[in-house]
């Protein structure tokens, strides 16, 4: 509390100093002191949760996108709300912290006003203070939590392990950490995490005789309420990433064994039916309209900041939805009011985690330090000075992917380059330097190899129809998450409201039009086909970066986009 | 009715060649499993062979029914091993198949379903891309469809 109001005094100081007037900077300042955790407690059961944290343990920079179009029922709508627009629709204001948290506006900038986010130690503070005032409550986790960082897959996972164990997870659900193999998430399932974690997944069964490889549900009392939780995995784990590492596993989505356990949650007597999912927001908001009797859908994957829960309607009744973005930035809390055996009411809001309003925790704080020490003289090396923001999100490029489509073109010798649509991934700063970690925030996969391979120009559009169909099916359900590919070298434009087969055209290379029969060298990483071999994408872009020294801002290849005048998934 | 009237109607709702390649499957069940075989390999499903198979479904052709339920993902892990299962809820089912669109062979499975018995098959089928599914039911002596897209993809690039 001291810290606080020291904070808080300096912060009126500054802002007299600036010439605000004494009022004002007193309102600035109050919105941004130690208050801002102080979140009113309501009902007798709460929900903690995070998702889709990626490894990342330290405070950092993450610039959320300004292209996130929605197209058929989900055109306009949350998750599909970028820059003003966004914060027009959940009622937060320009130029404040949540506008820096949830927007893209003017990032370069109000990120040094306003700090680093994220961070498990103060994170785990967070934690802590909301908890203390919760005792019936549990902390979820959405996944895509043991990968993402050069330590985490250099101890595969182990780290995340140790750490999200100390933070206190008592459930967790999965998508990237089925890419360490499914022997290792069977080790750590059953040895790491028995006892502390419950690993849910009611999604996957083994390919041979349909048994269940993890326990789909479990029931907590808290505080006297029977809670039940369901587990949902990403469902597209071994078409997104490569099949090979989970071989004997066989995922979807499940609807009808989905609703098989809600019903049998209900009929054990659970007050509160939660589904913690790694579908994506725009499966969620479909889902919650066809199965019956779930409450909260508690949403990950597609790295959604969403201040705020969608109710969606339903045979049984209402369902909530939301999801609660990536990258350790924020910290949701669903506050449930149980009257009666079921749900009557409910508080929800997204805490976005400035590092600077949270002091770490010290135990963390030691983990995470022991854990990197070993690494650390690797991953501060300094490979070049940025001139320009560096990120990765938005559907189509990322000045960061920009640099990695560049040096994958100039590394090997292709005529164009494919990088796939992350959406993990820090960002960088203006002037910052671009250390060896930041190149492992990009590229830390278990299939990190790059290729360089002769297409035709025939197969070239069909692979740009097949991601942006990935992306941009009116039908959730036949969508995977993530982004479009990032393309390098070629130009073309894209009808994101168009057909399959009929979304991509006027592909150029330098200007000329390209040949369906004419072969082109292409550069790619991430392969997921089993047996691909090729230098490691972090070699490639470190290599590229130390010739460099200073890198000049990326010059972003975008696709001409037709039909999206008036969608608000799109700002400047 | 109008027949021609009534067949354009019919491809309308179908979808062109998926419901070509249905009408002529449906016609051919009743043949018997040698026949369907021989018929099936003989690849003759272009667009001349949709007045036989009107003609051989007596001028009623299947009509679509929510009482069949097709089990299959949205979107396949594997084209080569697709796993479909079909179930009927239509009294006095006879048989299931499972026909794909755009497949070089549109039928991929004919089950005969004995009187008493549960009218519920579940079978692989191989897929070369996107495509609607069709589960063709002849119960009491009528026809009835139901379909559902499987999409095949090259996979990578999410998350």
């Amino acid at each position: 509390m001291t810290q606080d109001r020291r904070d808080f005094l300096r912060m009126i100081a500054a802002a007299a100093a600036a010439g605000l007037p004494l009022a004002q900077a007193e309102a600035a300042a109050a919105a941004g002191d130690g208050r801002f955790y102080d979140v009113p407690r309501f009902g007798n059961v709460s929900l903690l949760h995070f998702t889709d944290c990626h490894a990342q343990l330290l405070p950092l920079w993450f610039r959320e996108p300004n292209v996130n179009l929605g197209v058929g029922v989900g055109r306009n709508r949350a998750p599909h709300l970028v820059g003003e627009v966004l914060l027009e629709a959940f009622g937060l204001r320009p130029g404040t912290r949540e506008a820096y948290a949830f927007t893209s506006l003017d990032f370069s900038h109000v990120a040094r006003s306003f700090g680093k986010v994220g961070g498990f130690a103060h994170l785990a503070t967070l934690v802590k203070r909301l908890r203390a005032s919760r005792p019936a409550s549990l902390l979820l986790d959405g996944g895509d939590t043991w990968q993402g960082s050069a330590t985490a897959l250099w101890s595969r996972g182990q780290d995340m392990i140790e750490a999200t164990r100390l933070l206190g997870v008592d459930i967790m659900t999965a998508h990237w950490e089925f890419t360490y193999g499914q022997d290792r998430v069977k080790e750590i399932v059953e040895k790491e995490l028995a006892g502390k974690t419950e690993f849910l997944a009611q999604n996957i069964e083994t390919r041979d005789f349909g048994d269940p490889v993890f326990k789909a549900w479990t029931m907590r009392e808290l505080g006297g309420v029977p809670v039940a939780v369901i587990g949902q995995a990403f469902p597209y784990s071994p078409i997104a990433n490569p099949r090979y590492l989970m071989a004997d596993w066989t995922f979807g989505i499940q609807e009808e064994r989905l609703q098989k356990y809600v019903d049998e949650a209900r009929a054990k007597g659970a007050a509160v039916v939660v589904l913690l999912s790694h579908n994506g927001m725009d499966v969620d908001l479909k889902l919650a309209t066809r199965v019956r009797g779930i409450d909260v859908i508690l949403g990950g994957h597609t790295h959604d900041g969403v201040p705020k829960a969608l109710e969606i309607s339903n045979a049984g009744g209402k369902t909530v939805v939301t999801n609660a973005g990536s990258n350790g930035k924020f910290l949701a809390v669903m506050d449930i009011e149980v009257k009666g055996a079921r749900m009557t009411g409910y508080r929800y809001k997204l805490l976005p985690v400035f590092s600077r309003l949270l002091p770490a925790d010290n135990d963390m704080q030691q983990l995470i330090v022991r854990n990197r020490a070993p690494h650390a003289a690797k991953l501060s090396e300094k490979l070049a000075v940025t001139e320009g923001l560096l990120y990765r999100r938005g559907n189509f490029n990322g000045t960061f992917d920009q640099v990695m489509l560049d040096a994958l073109m100039t590394v090997k010798g292709a005529d164009l380059a494919f990088s796939p649509g992350f959406r993990w991934g820090t960002s960088i700063l203006p002037g910052e330097a671009i250390t060896f970690e930041h190149v492992m925030d990009q590229t830390a996969i278990t299939y990190p190899y790059t290729t360089l391979t002769e297409m035709s120009g025939e197969t070239i559009k069909s692979v740009l129809e097949d991601v942006c169909d990935n992306l941009f099916n009116p039908d959730p359900y036949y969508q995977q998450g993530g982004d479009m590919v990032r393309v390098g070298g070629m130009t073309y434009a894209c009808e994101p409201g168009a057909k399959m087969g009929a979304r991509i055209s006027d592909l150029r290379l330098k200007g000329e039009p390209i040949v369906a029969s004419k072969l082109y060298k292409v550069a790619g990483w991430a392969p997921v086909a089993e047996g691909a071999q090729g230098e490691p994408a972090w070699d490639i872009l470190s290599q590229y970066l130390r010739d460099k020294k200073t890198l000049a801002p990326p010059r972003l290849n975008l696709p001409r986009l037709i039909g999206v005048e008036g969608n608000a998934g799109i700002a400047p | 009715m109008n027949s021609s009237k009534e067949r354009r109607k019919v491809i309308k709702a179908g979808g062109g060649i998926g419901l070509l390649g249905l009408l002529a499957a449906a016609g051919l069940l009743p043949a018997g499993e040698a026949l369907a075989q021989q018929q099936w390999n003989s690849g003759a499903f272009g667009t001349r062979n949709l007045a036989d198979a009107v003609k051989a479904l007596g001028g009623t052709p299947p009509t679509e029914n929510k009482a069949i339920q097709i089990t299959a993902p949205d979107i396949a892990e594997n084209g080569l091993v697709v796993p479909v299962s079909v179930t009927s809820d239509i009294p006095k089912t006879e048989s299931i198949a499972i026909l794909v669109e755009k497949n070089p062979n549109l039928l991929s499975a004919v089950f005969e379903i004995p009187n008493g018995t549960d009218p519920f098959v579940s079978t692989r089928v191989k897929l070369a891309e996107s495509t609607d599914v069709y589960a063709l039911v002849k119960a009491d002596g009528k026809y009835y469809f139901l379909k559902k897209e499987i999409k095949v993809t090259l996979g990578g690039c999410g998350g």
